[in-house]
């Protein structure tokens, strides 16, 4: 049993690993001046877009967490209306920390609510799939004690992942190596 | 108890820090001072002879002089080799140097051009225009421009009537305002520009040297520069763009008349990789060419072109020119352009005489610099004077011997030339000296001075980790007494050391003292900490986790030092600090609910699954890190740009209401800024009400409850003077201009009063007396308190365990007198933010006025890091509030940075606020201590604040103990007696602890603020020839170096606060006692 749930946590893994690539490596072909290190809105939705089909693609495939009793139509959307409802908000959570962390408030603010988006696609959206719209389960998968199953360690560790990562790539911004001065003389 | 130990200790520490500071600083700033003489005509120091009209000092050789500055013009770059089969593209370019000097060797001359670093294109020109060596530290310079102060060649040829024609580099513009006559400036900035200036100088050259409307004319081009730094020097775009230099220097020379000397110079080189700035042997080798159409040498050229200094480039021009040499040079003439056209006798005559006008100058500059300054070493300057006296009596007594004809030609021509030398050697001597004082690091003495503050952060850390154990000052002590006296002893018995040396010394050794006896009492100490809890049952695991529980925070502030060794991220500091704030709020926060202290305890029964299992502190918690979240985003509305970063506008709260149009816009920010200084002060009055402080009828009490409001109303009436037009009748204006000088010094008055009165009477309790009371009366208590009675019977409880608990300490059985005492329970704090606000008021005052809003967003986030404290202390349930975790002290420190950031300012120099030294001052200053405290105090606002401040870490979670929490420890102990809040009274139950946990607070703030400092020092070190040290790191270190100095005094000062608050505490009860 813990054997096949290794092999299908590994095939989660690695599809979502080649779908990253094949998104990142594909838009060069079809769209004009992109760049990975740019900012660039249409390939972050589509960024966007692949992580969450592959996710739901995913859920429904590989059901991580399979649900014993039966629901109801009524109840599976109420369900779904749910996830919609928590993703969006997260969106709108992550964008706030972004800009309270300092992104601009006015200007680039299509491209701090993808970066949100994209942000909640890779640690809100797992988390919806893995264990649903449960604010309590999600309290008790983050903390120190509250993984129960490899997909629990799987999801603390890709969200937190997730998150050190879009932390990390702060780091970068004022390296502005376009600068005419940065490498050259001070004439000043 | 333990007061001075306390104070001793840190102020040790800090010693430590200031010696290595000190030493660092003298090996790494290289100062000098600018003297504001300037050379004239008369006193000439030549002997007094007939000139003609247009010269000074000696006879004027040329009328005009063509002075091309090609930027970069390496010595390789000029010079022409016939025999080099396949030249490299920057090679055997200039053929016309080439051509000219081998046709008419009389007339043109190739050098080699030596600079001095730093070989940046600012420095050079100012070497070329002042002859002096350009350090970083130009004492006496107007640091919020660039405009060149000190004597130079352009300010001496405008002085005496001559007409400079400038073009090019748009350097030039800021350096000299006002210099020239005629200018065409082009913009320099963008160094991938190959073309702009070098066809914008040739659109204009030729028809300006045909035009003759001038004395001196500058063409500086900067293609061959900027093609070294776009493509590097071996790239066939430097060899066109030599070869552009080739055909223009062709096409001036037929343009040139008979009286104009022609000079064709680098600032600087190049090295492989086309940059320049630091001291290698590419960049400092430029080249010089010389030329006229007039025979200029007696002599060929030499085999090896000669070795000029680029100094001596000022003083050549003066005395051909015919004006005075600046007074600052310490440049030599080159002496071949000074042989006249006579015999060879005449000639060296004339070159003496040139010498002697040169080291004369040199000799009048040196005694005025050794007045004016002392770092130039004495016994130098003895020796430079008396070679000068020696040289200057050998030539008055062979001028003498001349005259009367007594001398054989040969002997004659062997004097000259052995008098020559003499002036040479003077004039080498004393540039040497020069050079080595100012344009030289001290590599040892960095390191020494670095690796003193290493081992000061390390002693700090030890210490605060070792200040629990309470045998620890008596042992200290003595090893650190011992140290010292070992110290002095040994730089008392070297010699004649200076000051610098003997501190560093003495701090060496104390410091070895102290690392060897915390070495010796290891095994002790461990086993010691063997007893409470035992080592061996705690696992390895846990030890693990003891170690890393600072590892978080400490990480925080590893990045932080981090980011002080890129020039990206010092420039971007100002987003760095909140980023990395917010960063450990998130992780402080994180963790706690990471280890399940935001969830409900392990003991409580299991929630139903619907209901959020919280604990009832964390959504406050949550609401603080989010207020704290706005904080650091909302103080981004209020910084100040630097001119590296395009494209930012500063924020419009810098500039004075003065400065607004909109007398709409202008009432609102007014109105704004008033309100923040009312919120302020009545927030200070809440808080002193709730916690019942301001029932007292004390003098500091009466003072908080009407000078602040005195303060405050002097404040916003300054505020209205100052923004008010200036367009007033003549009887207002002298009135308004009364009230400018009366209004800040009031609140200058009345903050001292304020401050004085802290001093004298810091305890703000109300003790009423109550002779009915029997007993101790316990009451049940309902719920928060409603009003002001409730509150002041709750407080009354309080003092009721205090007197119980001296009573049955000091004598049994006594019968005394009920006292209710109101506010004792937050008497430290009282103290502590009427300091604060005190010292806030003072600091707003020297602030442009909607910086109001800037200090009001910290006194606010230093309220939600507090309650942050003592909520992550609180869910944490931590059994020792006396120790302060590494996170608030972290947070603490990065806090000040961005503060720093968001009252308007940058760690350089043009962006200090100079108009902070003249609130509450008309006329000039007297002395430059005052406005140097004023400008310190505008700079270093938060800093300030935030040292003053730093004890409320230790203060708060005693303050903010609350009934609820005792309540919950009486559902486990129905026995005992009601316990009461003590508040601040619990740390007065342990006094040793207290004054450790303070020590140990202050050992640890220092070593936070030493760790910054130190990255500021190692990167200060590191990149000492990086191009950017002069704009970036160096001012960095100088702020942060200068911050260290204020946070060290500033927290010596609070926690001296706090001790002498303990004391009055201390006299307060023993007044108490006889009754
Ligand atoms: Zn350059
Ligand atoms: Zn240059």
């Amino acid at each position: 049993m813990k054997d096949t749930e290794i092999k299908k946590l590994l095939f989660a893994h690695v599809f979502c690993v080649v779908s990253i690539i094949l998104s990142t490596v594909i838009p060069s072909f079809f769209l004009e001046n992109f760049s990975v290190l740019g900012t660039h809105l249409t390939w972050l939705c589509i960024c966007s877009a692949c992580v969450t089909t592959v996710n739901i693609f995913l859920y429904i495939i590989v059901k991580p967490n399979p649900s014993s009793k039966r629901s109801s139509f009524a109840h599976k959307i109420s369900r779904f209306l749910k996830c919609c409802i928590y993703f969006f908000m997260s969106c709108i959570v992550f964008h706030g920390i972004t800009v309270l962390y300092g992104a601009p408030l006015i200007q680039s603010v299509l491209e701090t609510f993808l970066f949100a988006v994209l942000l909640s696609t890779f640690t809100t959206l797992n988390c919806l799939c893995m264990l649903g719209p449960n604010i309590q389960a999600w309290i008790r998968v983050f903390s120190k004690n509250g993984a129960m199953s490899i997909w629990d360690n799987s999801l603390q560790i890709t969200t937190m992942c997730s998150i050190v990562g879009a932390w990390l790539g702060a780091f970068p911004i004022p390296l502005d190596w376009d600068r005419p001065w940065q490498n050259f003389c001070s004439e000043v | 108890m333990r007061r001075c130990p306390v104070l001793l200790f840190l102020a040790w520490a800090g010693f430590l820090f200031l010696a290595g500071l000190w030493l660092f600083a003298s090996g790494f700033l290289l100062l000098r001072v600018e003297l504001p003489q300037h050379s004239a005509c008369t006193p000439s120091p030549a002997p007094a002879t007939a000139l003609a009209m247009g010269s000074c000092w000696l006879p004027r050789r040329f009328a005009r002089a063509v002075l091309v500055l090609v930027d970069a013009l390496a010595f390789e770059f000029a010079r022409f080799e016939e025999a080099r089969p396949r030249p490299r593209p920057y090679e055997n370019k200039l053929g016309a140097l080439h051509h000219l000097a081998a046709t008419q060797p009389h007339h043109a001359r190739l050098y080699r051009f030596r600079a001095d670093p730093p070989t940046t294109t600012m420095q050079r020109i100012k070497g070329l225009t002042t002859g002096s060596l350009p350090t970083f530290v130009d004492v006496g310079s107007n640091f919020a421009s660039y405009a060149i102060r000190e004597d130079n060649l352009l300010a001496q040829l405008v002085h005496n009537g001559r007409r400079v024609v400038f073009m090019g580099d748009d350097t030039w513009g800021g350096l000299f305002p006002k210099m020239f006559s005629r200018s065409y400036f082009f913009p320099s900035f963008n160094v991938k520009d190959l073309h702009t200036v070098d066809d914008g100088i040739l659109q204009h050259l030729y028809s300006t040297v045909d035009g003759g409307d001038w004395d001196l004319l500058i063409a500086h081009f900067l293609g061959v520069d900027h093609c070294g730094h776009k493509h590097g020097p071996d790239h066939p775009e430097m060899a066109k763009k030599l070869t552009q230099m080739n055909e223009m220097i062709s096409s001036l020379v037929d343009h040139l008349e008979n009286d104009t000397l022609l000079l064709v110079a680098g600032d600087h080189g190049m090295t492989d990789t086309g940059d320049h700035g630091g001291d290698s042997e590419k960049e400092v080798n430029a080249a010089l060419f010389v030329y006229s159409k007039t025979p200029l040498f007696r002599a060929g050229p030499p085999k090896e072109p000669e070795t000029v200094p680029q100094v001596n480039l000022v003083p050549t021009l003066a005395l051909l020119l015919g004006v005075p040499i600046p007074y600052s040079s310490i440049g030599e003439v080159m002496a071949d352009l000074f042989e006249g056209d006579g015999d060879a006798v005449t000639a060296a005559l004339s070159q003496l005489a040139a010498y002697h006008v040169n080291a004369k100058q040199v000799d009048r500059f040196l005694d005025s610099y050794a007045l004016a300054a002392q770092d130039l070493p004495g016994n130098r300057l003895q020796q430079l004077k008396e070679l000068f006296t020696a040289a200057a009596e050998e030539h008055a007594q062979l001028l003498a011997q001349v005259q009367e004809g007594l001398l054989a030609l040969p002997e004659l021509e062997a004097q000259l030339g052995r008098l020559r030398s003499h002036f040479q050697h003077y004039l080498r001597e004393a540039r040497a000296v020069c050079t080595t004082s100012w344009a030289r690091f001290h590599p040892f003495r960095m390191v020494a001075g670095c690796a003193l503050i290493a081992a000061s952060c390390l002693l700090c850390y030890i210490a605060s980790e070792l200040a629990s154990a309470l045998d620890f000052y008596h042992h200290c002590f003595y090893s650190l007494f011992g140290g010292l006296l070992a110290g002095a002893l040994l730089g008392w018995a070297h010699g004649d050391l200076d000051p610098i040396l003997v501190a560093s010394w003495v701090a060496a050794a104390s410091q070895l003292g102290f690392f060897w006896h915390s070495w010796s009492q290891r095994p002790r100490r461990i086993h010691l900490a063997s007893v409470r809890p035992p080592v061996a049952s705690m696992g390895l695991w846990q030890r693990l986790r003891a170690w890393l529980e600072p590892a978080l925070p400490l990480g925080i502030l590893a990045l932080r030092c981090g980011a002080m060794f890129s020039d990206s991220f010092v420039i971007a500091e100002s987003r760095v600090v909140p980023f990395l704030l917010a960063s450990l709020a998130m992780l402080w926060v994180g963790k706690l609910h990471w280890d399940g202290q935001l969830s409900t305890p392990p003991d409580a029964p299991k929630q139903p699954p619907g209901s959020l299992s919280c604990h009832k502190e964390s959504r406050p918690l949550l609401g603080l890190l989010a207020a704290l979240l706005v904080c650091l985003r909302l103080s981004s509305l209020f910084h100040q740009c630097r001119d590296e970063v395009l494209h930012c506008q500063p924020s419009p709260c810098l500039a004075p209401l003065s400065s607004l149009r909109s007398p709409q816009v202008k009432n609102l920010c007014y109105l704004l800024c008033v309100a923040s200084l009312v919120g302020l002060v009545y927030a200070v009055r809440r808080w002193l009400r709730h916690y019942g402080n301001l029932n007292s009828t004390s003098p500091l009490v009466l003072f908080v409850r009407w000078g602040f409001p005195l303060i405050a109303f002097c404040i916003a009436c300054y505020w209205a003077v100052t923004s008010g037009t200036e367009d007033t009748l003549g009887k207002l204006q002298e009135l308004v201009q009364a009230a400018l000088v009366a209004f800040p010094r009031a609140v200058y008055g009345l903050v001292a009063t304020g401050l004085l009165l802290v001093l004298w009477k810091p305890v703000t309790v109300f003790a009423q007396d109550n002779r009915a009371a029997a007993g101790p009366i316990v009451t049940p208590y309902q719920g928060a308190p409603s009003s002001q009675a409730d509150l002041l019977h709750v407080i009354s409880q309080i003092y009721r365990r205090m007197q119980e608990s001296l009573n049955s300490r000091l004598e049994g059985g006594s019968r005394w007198a009920a006292v209710a005492a109101y506010g004792l329970g937050s008497v430290y704090s009282a103290a502590l933010i009427i300091t604060l606000t005190l010292l806030g008021f003072f600091l707003l005052l020297l602030h442009s006025e909607r910086m109001s809003l800037s200090f009001l967003l910290l006194f606010l986030e230093a309220f939600i890091l507090l309650r942050l404290h003592v909520s992550a202390m609180s869910l944490a349930g931590e059994a020792e509030p006396f120790v302060v975790p590494w996170n608030a002290v972290i947070a603490w420190v990065l806090a000040t940075a961005q503060f720093f950031y968001s009252t308007g300012h940058q760690p350089i120099f043009p962006a200090i606020h100079w108009n902070a030294a003249f609130v509450g001052f008309h006329e000039d200053h007297t002395t430059h201590l005052v406005p140097a405290l004023l400008v310190a105090a505008n700079t270093f606002a938060s800093h300030i604040l935030f040292a003053v401040g730093c004890p409320l870490l230790l203060l708060w979670p005693f303050l903010c103990e609350t009934r609820g929490s005792r309540r919950k420890r009486l559902k486990k102990d129905p026995q005992d007696e009601e316990q009461e809040p003590l508040m601040e009274m619990r740390l007065r139950e342990a006094p040793e602890r207290f004054s450790a946990m303070l020590l140990q607070l202050g050992l640890k703030y220092l070593f936070v603020l030493g760790m910054q400092l130190l990255a500021c020092v190692c990167t200060a070190m590191i990149l000492r020839r990086h191009l950017m040290v002069w704009k970036v790191f160096a001012p960095k270190f100088l702020f942060e170096a200068l911050g260290f100095v204020v946070s060290f005094v500033c927290l010596l000062l609070g926690i001296s606060l706090v001790l002498h608050v303990d004391c009055a505490v201390s006299a307060w009860y023993r007044q108490l006692e006889p009754r």
